[in-house]
């Protein structure tokens, strides 16, 4: 049993953790610091250059993994034994959603990397922990089995940790630990949802066509051997656990769902379970309260490391709710919605009204991110399938499709500013905004790219903010109206926000603040980075459509199947609930009638 | 009576059953002796007692491996018949897997121990000698705590593996400190035991018998009838009392205080073995216990007709009747030790807060990784109501983490013996900025403390997730959720409570400044003890990724649920 993309994936996936590991052996002398660098940026581009010929089907794949545009389903599965025991797998697999954000993380990666030639203090421990961040990053987008997933979320918390306790501002200590703490807080109720899932979930309730659609059941083996394995499957008395994450989404999915009958703390199982994975996943979000760590840690991280926390990092709890949360928990997401979409709307206009309050320049964009994020939440909660009795799922779609354009197109933005903020900051070494002023005429070229990332930023159509907020606004306006007026008008803040920050920094007479000499022109490779980020938000801003090719098979497939389970699953539950709740009144109603009637003969 | 009729069934099961059984405890047992006439006839006065201590535990380690090896259901056996759960000595102590398992995990750290000790150069020359033999006899008693089935042979393990521990911890004669913590630690463990020797009295009196299976089986017939007023005190109470007897031994809370106290006072290395061996040997008598008073022995094929504890085998119908009356009986070990679990978890981890010295520190994390056991092993004898299988799991479970704790702990505390060799210090802020000269031994420290954090890809996490499992699992098919699920959640919150200090002492190592008056030691790993040490966290790593062997053999010790 061949699988054609077990040397693509794994490549892009363990490349950058083995050259780690070849940089940590004593071969190359620590004082080869120059030379430590090109290696690590030569790592990064060919993960990056792997990653897009597997991703561009013009570019005609790699080593005989193609992605096909176009498929809503998983692709490029690679799987393999790993843990028979509990039945873990080295289960990797891309679909639509996954794709671009591991393109996203290559593509930043290099970029960061490059960001990172400023980094002069143990140049080769920072890029021995960066690359082992990349493989973390990538692993967790393209792991399809819940305990591999779990591990790299965890594998990328200590090389974080230490990128900012040891390369970051004077609060490093403090941000680093932080940071770890509330990841750690939310990984470990992830690790409690993930095993209570995989203790009350059964593979041999799935039917055979669902068992060769989640890769239970190889759909690469021979027919025949598919159908042993299948009524071998289908006969286990005993339960059969599983970590795959496909096969437990359809678990979820099923009419009488073991999530949805088992009870936890009185409440389904399913309810508890989404809440346990959110909390987690909103932690990296992040959204508020739980975002404390953000601007601590965005602050004092060096400005690469910025680069990869809003650029990546936010994304992957965006993804894991899109990709666990919602498929796996769909009675959770149902119930909670108002929740998910209350919390987006919450860091919204909570993230932008911060913003607008500082005074340091890279805090104003690390709140901005969440704001920002917010708009990634309310898309992904919108659960607007059932408008009044009619099943249109095309608005949530619009919301989800909106979340994910969001997320890119902040991946984009996000790690434009602060790398803009970065390239000031090396030079004057102070992050005032009432500081500055009049770059724009000391620094033309960076303060004309600085700007659009910014405008970018703010949502300016044209650009590549503007879609995902837009999509995600009116596809509000089908669940609630206030939120979608609310978030609306959150545009006008980071509009406030954003514009006030250009004006003291870019614009106005003179520069105010120390070290007005180092004000000198960008040099080749900063330009080098920032050209590609502008270039990438122009594109995505005027043609959407690049991305959304990837994003909409694979997100309105989903949508569309757990809109038919409202339709088919949970609404006849609801309707059953109602009319039993009815007559069990009428009947006391009847009762209390007759009663009376009665009493007064 | 003929005398005779008595004597050759005892000869019998002596000899031709026991013994065999037996090969590691009496290589352990041999090489004490030989390790002492090394030291008493002048013709051998020449010979190194240590490397006579090392071929007499290979000998030991050969044979526990063999066992384990030739035990039922172990994947080496190629279709031959391997050794069913067979009782020793007159039911004293027990050969099962769990046996094999442990006697394996104890020779093994032994070897290594004993490689160790002899590169950090504690003990000197002088002491060695005494040194060995105190090693070796608690070690002995270790087993015997592991294999337990009576409880005498508990209360005899006991003090076999704690009085030479005493000793141990006084070794460095010279320091105050030294002689303090084996004073402290002998006044424990002389009222632990004396509090449990009366408990075992309690528990014989109320049940006339002390072998486990079969007060397993009383209990059961008593729990039937309903209680006496008065005899359930008494059961209650002996129960309570061999259960303070068992959390000192495991250093569970409010049994404590005599751990950071003794690992402080101690050398590292005697810290490491009585942190890891020790513990070891606690939490298998710890199962023994809990899951002999909680479930009917398993049935064993042919079993010998031992005149002293008249034990049938039971059928499998009596076998679950058993198991159901025996339900009140599980509800309150369960209690007790998820009671015990949680306390001694918490308390272990916010006392290692404050501490600024490094042993101390270690002290309290193995205080509360006691806590995690003891949640495995309250998972075990919960789940032993409802499923088998799932049983055997959580056991399995406890017995992989103890085979990985045996790893992580043990070169925590290398690290340390290897540096206060070379700072001639043991305070968490003299590492500062070690990261500068001796990187390779810093990211292996950073390894194992990440290790003990509980954090994927290393070892460390794939324990506490196999513990965690079986709570869920238990919690799943609702076998005492009500205790099982608090448990769960002090389990998750004291994960995030350790990973504080344990990060201090890495931020120490890598973020703080060195100091100025000093420069602070190179320690290469291309050396005999960076070699060793690296050796020690190498399984720290790969038992963290590739996981399915080791866990293969933990399921060979959780068959004796079954």
């Amino acid at each position: 049993m061949s699988q054609p993309a077990f040397w693509p994936l794994t490549l892009i996936l363990f490349l950058p953790a083995i050259v780690a590991f070849v940089l940590s052996l004593p071969i190359i002398p620590k004082a080869r610091e120059e030379l430590i660098r090109w290696i690590a940026l030569a790592t990064t581009s060919v993960v990056f250059v792997i990653s897009l010929m597997v991703a561009v089907p013009a570019l005609g794949g790699f080593g005989g993994a193609l992605f096909s545009l176009g498929d809503p389903d998983m692709q490029l599965v690679v799987k393999l034994p790993w843990i028979d025991a509990f039945g873990i797998e080295y289960f990797l697999g891309v679909d639509g959603i996954s794709m671009p954000l591991v393109v996203l993380t290559t593509f930043l990666s290099v970029l960061a990397c490059g960001a990172s030639w400023t980094i002069s203090k143990h140049v080769k421990a920072y890029f021995v922990l960066f690359l082992l961040l990349e493989t973390g990053m990538i692993g967790v987008f393209v792991s399809l089995d819940f305990f591999l997933f779990y591990v790299f979320w965890e594998v990328m918390l200590l090389p974080m940790y230490f990128l900012i306790g040891i390369w970051g501002g004077p609060r490093r200590e403090y941000a680093a630990i932080k940071f770890f703490l509330y990841t750690l807080l939310g990984s470990v109720l992830m690790l409690l949802a993930i095993l209570m899932l995989y203790f009350n979930s059964d593979v041999s309730k799935l039917s055979g066509e669902q068992l060769l659609a989640t890769h239970v059941v190889s759909p690469l083996l021979e027919p025949a051997m598919q159908a042993d394995r299948i009524a071998e499957l289908q006969a286990s008395e005993t339960p059969l656990h599983t970590f795959n994450l496909l096969a437990l989404a359809a678990i979820g999915q099923m009419p009488n769902s073991p999530f949805a009958t088992a009870q936890v703390f009185g409440y389904s199982l399913e309810v508890v379970a989404f809440l346990l994975l959110l909390i987690g996943f909103v932690i990296k979000v992040p959204v508020v309260p739980v975002h404390t760590w953000l601007p601590d840690a965005h602050v004092e991280a060096p400005t690469p490391i910025s680069m990869i926390l809003a650029g990546v990092l936010l994304k992957l709890g965006g993804y894991g709710i899109i990709r666990i949360c919602y498929p796996i928990c769909p009675g959770g997401g149902f119930e909670l919605a108002w929740l998910v979409c209350g919390l987006g709307v919450l860091s919204m206009v909570y993230g932008a009204f911060a913003a607008l309050a500082q005074k340091d320049f890279k805090r104003m964009v690390a709140y901005s991110s969440v704001s920002h994020m917010g708009y990634v939440m309310l898309g992904l909660g919108v659960w607007s399938a059932v408008a009044g009795r009619e099943y249109a799922w095309e608005s949530w779609a619009q919301g989800v499709n909106g979340a994910m354009f969001q997320m890119l197109a902040h991946g984009i933005s996000s790690a434009g500013m602060f790398f803009m903020v970065g390239v000031l900051y090396d030079r004057v070494h102070h992050r005032n905004l009432e500081e500055f002023g009049g770059i724009f005429g000391k620094m033309p070229v960076y303060a004309g790219l600085a700007v659009a990332v910014f405008f970018a930023g703010l949502g300016l159509p044209g650009l590549c903010g503007f879609i995902g907020e837009v999509l995600v606004t009116l596809s509000a306006w089908n669940y609630s109206h206030m939120l979608a007026v609310i978030s609306a008008f959150t545009v006008i803040l980071t509009a406030g926000y954003i514009l006030w920050a250009i004006q003291r920094v870019y614009l106005g007479a003179e520069y105010r603040g120390p070290h007005e000499e180092a004000l000198t022109p960008m040099t080749q490779r900063e330009l080098a980075i920032a050209t590609p980020l502008v270039f990438l938000a122009v594109l995505f801003g005027v043609y959407p459509q690049s991305l959304f090719d990837y994003v909409t098979p694979s997100v309105n497939q989903q949508v569309e199947t757990l809109a038919d389970w409202t339709r088919d699953v949970r609404d006849p539950e609801l309707r059953a609930k109602a009319e039993a709740m009815q007559t069990t009144e009428v009947s006391v109603v009847n009762q209390v009638v007759v009663n009376s009637g009665v009493s007064t003969q | 009576m003929n005398p005779a009729s008595f004597i050759s069934p005892v000869l019998h099961d002596t000899l031709q059953v026991s013994l065999p059984l037996f090969r590691t405890e009496l290589a352990l047992a041999a090489t004490i002796v030989l390790v002492l006439l090394v030291r008493m006839l002048p013709v051998l006065r020449r010979l190194d007692s240590g490397v006579v201590a090392l071929g007499g535990i290979l000998f030991a380690a050969f044979f526990a491996w063999s066992d384990l090896r030739n035990v039922a259901g172990s994947p080496w056996l190629d279709g031959a018949v391997g050794t069913e759960r067979v009782e020793l000595f007159t039911g004293l102590l027990v050969f099962d897997p769990l046996t094999a398992f442990l006697r394996f995990l104890l020779a093994g750290f032994l070897v290594l121990f004993s490689v160790f000790t002899r590169i950090s150069g504690i003990p000197d020359r002088e002491d060695a000698a005494d040194f060995n033999v105190l090693v070796l006899g608690a070690t002995l008693g270790m087993c015997l705590m592991a294999s337990a089935n009576h409880l005498l042979a508990v209360f005899m393990a006991v003090e076999m593996a704690s009085v030479p521990s005493y000793a141990l911890a006084g070794l460095l004669k010279g320091r105050r400190t030294s002689s303090e913590a084996a004073l402290k630690y002998a006044v424990y463990g002389a009222g632990a035991a004396g509090v449990m020797l009366y408990g075992i009295s309690l528990l014989g009196g109320s049940l006339g018998t002390l072998h486990l299976p079969t007060a397993a089986t009383r209990l059961a017939a008593v729990a039937a009838a309903g209680f006496p007023d008065g005899g359930l005190l008494v059961l209650v109470l002996g129960g309570l009392m061999v259960g303070v007897g068992l959390a000192f031994k495991l250093s569970a809370v409010p049994f404590h205080f005599w751990a950071p106290d003794v690992f402080e006072g101690a050398s590292a290395e005697i810290g490491g073995f009585l942190s890891v061996a020790s513990k070891a040997a606690a939490v298998a008598l710890l199962l023994r216990v809990a899951l002999g008073f909680g479930m009917p022995a398993p049935a064993a094929a042919g079993v010998v007709e031992s005149p002293v504890a008249a034990t049938a085998t039971l059928d499998a119908e009596v076998q679950a009747e058993t198991r159901a009356n025996l339900a009140p009986v599980r509800h309150f070990i369960v209690a007790f030790i998820g009671l015990m679990a949680a306390a001694t978890c918490t308390l272990g981890n916010l006392g290692a807060y404050g501490q600024t010295n490094i042993k101390r520190l270690l002290a309290y994390s193995t205080i509360a990784h006691a806590g995690y056991l003891m949640m495995g092993v309250a998972a075990a004898v919960a789940l032993a109501g409802s499923s088998s299988l799932a049983a055997s799991t959580a056991v399995a479970a406890v017995a992989f983490y103890l085979a990985t704790y045996v790893f992580m702990n043990m070169s925590a505390f290398l690290i340390v013996a290897v540096l206060r060799n070379r700072l001639r210090s043991e305070e968490i802020a003299s590492y500062a900025g070690l990261i500068k000269t001796s990187p390779g031994l810093v990211v292996l420290m950073g390894v194992v403390l990440v290790s003990l954090i509980g954090l994927p890809p290393l070892a460390g996490f794939v324990g506490k997730f196999l513990v965690f499992a079986s709570l869920v699992d238990g919690i799943t098919v609702n076998a005492e959720r009500s205790i099982l699920l608090p448990l769960l959640i002090v389990g998750g919150v004291n994960t995030v409570l350790s990973l504080f200090y344990y990060l201090r002492v890495l931020k120490v190592m890598t973020f703080d400044a060195p100091p100025a008056d000093r420069p602070q030691p190179t320690v290469g790993l291309v050396s005999l003890s960076g070699a060793a040490i690296t050796a020690f966290v190498v399984p720290v790593v790969i038992f963290g990724v590739f996981w399915s062997g080791l866990y293969t053999l933990a399921r060979l010790a959780g068959d004796i649920v079954s």
